[in-house]
C-alpha cells in the first residue's frame, strides 16, 4: 500500500476507533499503515480530534491510556442510561479508592508504606485492586526481605479516563485542600 | 453526642455471644480522628488532646462491647494519644539546654497533625478519584461498558454514622419501655438469611426499619452484626443523601446474585 493522503487515512482512522473496546494506539494503526510514518499518523489522529471534537455532538474522541477512544459525552448519560436500562455494578469501596491514590501518588510502593500512610492495614483493599486488574507488581524493593512493589497499572488509565499519570493533580494541591478542610 | 450514650448502645449482651467481626475495609483510626475533628469543628493545629483521646476511647468500648475484632492500630493509636496528653501536662524540664530544650519544648502533638494531614490529602485524592470514575461511567464507547451506577446524589455512609444511627436505634428502643421479653436469642446466621430475605424483595431499605421487629437488646445487635457483615460483604451499600442523615440501605444487585 503506498502513502495516502490525510484526507483519505482521517476517516479510516475514525472508523477503526469507532469500532474498537480498547483505546487504539498508534502502533496499532501503523500495523494497518506500514507505508504511514508514525509523525503522519499522529498529525491525522490530531486533526480528527479537533475536527471531531470540534462539532457539537453527542460523541467525542478522546486520548486515554496511550490511544484514542471515541465514547459518548458524560453530559448525555441521562438519556444513554434510559435507553440501555443496564443493571447497575459495583464501584469501588472508599478503602479501595484511598489504597489506589496512595499506589498512584507513590508508586513504587510497598504495603508497608502504604499502611504507614493509611494508618491501617490495607491488604483487602489492594487484593480487590489487583482482581481488578487496576493495580499490578512492578518489582521488589532492594531491601532486607525484599517486599513487593506495587504500581498502577494501564487499566487503571482506562478506569479513570487518564491520558497518564501525569495527568492526575498534584499531589501539593491535595496537601493545600487538607488543611482547608480541617 | 455523648460517649457515655454510644458505651451503653453495644451493651454487654454481645460479650455473651461468639461473634467476632473484622473491620478491614471499614474506616481505621485515622479515618476516626479526622471524623471527630470535623465533628467538633476543633482546629487541627490546636486540638484538644484530652477531649478526643476521650471520645476516641469511647468509640473504640462500643467496637468492644460489640465484639468487634480490633486490628493492632487501633490500640497502638490509643496508646499514642494518652502519650501525647501525659506529655501535654508535664511542665518542660528545667535541666535540659539549647537543642533538647527546644526538642522537649516541640508540641507533642505534631507529629499527629502531620499524620492526620498526611491521610486527608490521601482521601482528597482518593474522591478525586471517585469523581473520575463517575464520570468515566457515564460514557459509553462500543461496544458499550456495563453501566455502574448506584443511587443518584447520594453519599456512602461511614462506619461511624453506622454507630451512631445504631445507638438511635437502641435509645428508642429503650424508651418504648419494658419491652423485653425473655424469648429465644437469634443467630447471626439465621439473622443474616432474614435480612438476605428482605433484600430479595426490596432494593432499597432504611437502616432503622431492619430493627422494627427487634424484641430484644440481643436481636438489635444481632441485626446491626449482621448489617456490618452485608457490608463487608458487598452485599449491601450503606448510603445516605448527605453526612449524618437517615442511612439507607441498598443491595448490591450483582454481589447478592452470587449468594
Amino acid at each position: 500500500m503506498s502513502a495516502m493522503e490525510i484526507h483519505d487515512l482521517k476517516p479510516i482512522l475514525e472508523a477503526i476507533i469507532y469500532v474498537a473496546e480498547d483505546p487504539v494506539r498508534p502502533e496499532q494503526f501503523k500495523e494497518i499503515f506500514p507505508e504511514e510514518s508514525y509523525d503522519k499518523i499522529e498529525e491525522t489522529l490530531q486533526q480528527l480530534m479537533e475536527e471531531f471534537n470540534g462539532r457539537p455532538g453527542g460523541m467525542w474522541i478522546r486520548e486515554i491510556a496511550g490511544g484514542y477512544r471515541m465514547t459518548t459525552r458524560p453530559e448525555y448519560h441521562e438519556h444513554v442510561r434510559a435507553y440501555l436500562k443496564t443493571k447497575p455494578e459495583a464501584k469501588l469501596s472508599m478503602a479501595a479508592l484511598e489504597t489506589l491514590a496512595v499506589i498512584a501518588y507513590k508508586q513504587p510502593v510497598t504495603l508497608a508504606e502504604i499502611l504507614a500512610i493509611r494508618g491501617k492495614k490495607s491488604t483487602t483493599a489492594l487484593k480487590t485492586l489487583l482482581e481488578k486488574n487496576l493495580v499490578s507488581i512492578v518489582g521488589r524493593k532492594p531491601v532486607v526481605g525484599r517486599p513487593i512493589l506495587y504500581g498502577t497499572s494501564r487499566d487503571f488509565l482506562v478506569h479513570f479516563g487518564l491520558k497518564d499519570t501525569s495527568e492526575l493533580p498534584t499531589l501539593e494541591e491535595f496537601a493545600q485542600m487538607a488543611e482547608e478542610k480541617l | 453526642m455523648q460517649g457515655e450514650d454510644i458505651a451503653n448502645a453495644g451493651g454487654d449482651l454481645a460479650e455473651s455471644m461468639a461473634i467476632t467481626l473484622r473491620l478491614e475495609g471499614f474506616e481505621g483510626p485515622l479515618d476516626l480522628l479526622l471524623h471527630l475533628i470535623k465533628r467538633e469543628e476543633i482546629d487541627i493545629w490546636d486540638i484538644p488532646i484530652a477531649r478526643i483521646t476521650e471520645q476516641y476511647l469511647e468509640y473504640l468500648q462500643v467496637m468492644r462491647d460489640l465484639n468487634i475484632n480490633l486490628a493492632g492500630e487501633w490500640l497502638v493509636m490509643a496508646a499514642s494519644l494518652i502519650y501525647i496528653k501525659s506529655r501535654m501536662l508535664l511542665p518542660p524540664d528545667p535541666v535540659l539546654q539549647g537543642q533538647d530544650q527546644e526538642d522537649a519544648a516541640e508540641d507533642p502533638r505534631v507529629e499527629l497533625v502531620y499524620q492526620l494531614l498526611e491521610h486527608q490529602k490521601f482521601k482528597n485524592a482518593a474522591e478525586m478519584l471517585y469523581t473520575r470514575e463517575e464520570v468515566e461511567n457515564s460514557v459509553w464507547n462500543n461496544p458499550p461498558r456495563e453501566v455502574m451506577d448506584e443511587g443518584e446524589g447520594l453519599v456512602s455512609a461511614t462506619l461511624f454514622d453506622l454507630l451512631k444511627a445504631f445507638q438511635e436505634v437502641v435509645r428508642r428502643f429503650e424508651s418504648q419501655g419494658d419491652l423485653e421479653m425473655a424469648g429465644e436469642e437469634v443467630s447471626l446466621e439465621q439473622k443474616l438469611a432474614d435480612l438476605r430475605r428482605i433484600l430479595l424483595v426490596h432494593d432499597t431499605v432504611l437502616f432503622s426499619s431492619f430493627f422494627a421487629n427487634a424484641v430484644s437488646k440481643q436481636h438489635l445487635i444481632v441485626t446491626f452484626l449482621a448489617i456490618l457483615e452485608l457490608v463487608r460483604l458487598r452485599e449491601i451499600w450503606v448510603l445516605q443523601k448527605e453526612a449524618f442523615a437517615e442511612i439507607i440501605i441498598t443491595k448490591n444487585a450483582k454481589e447478592a446474585a452470587k449468594n
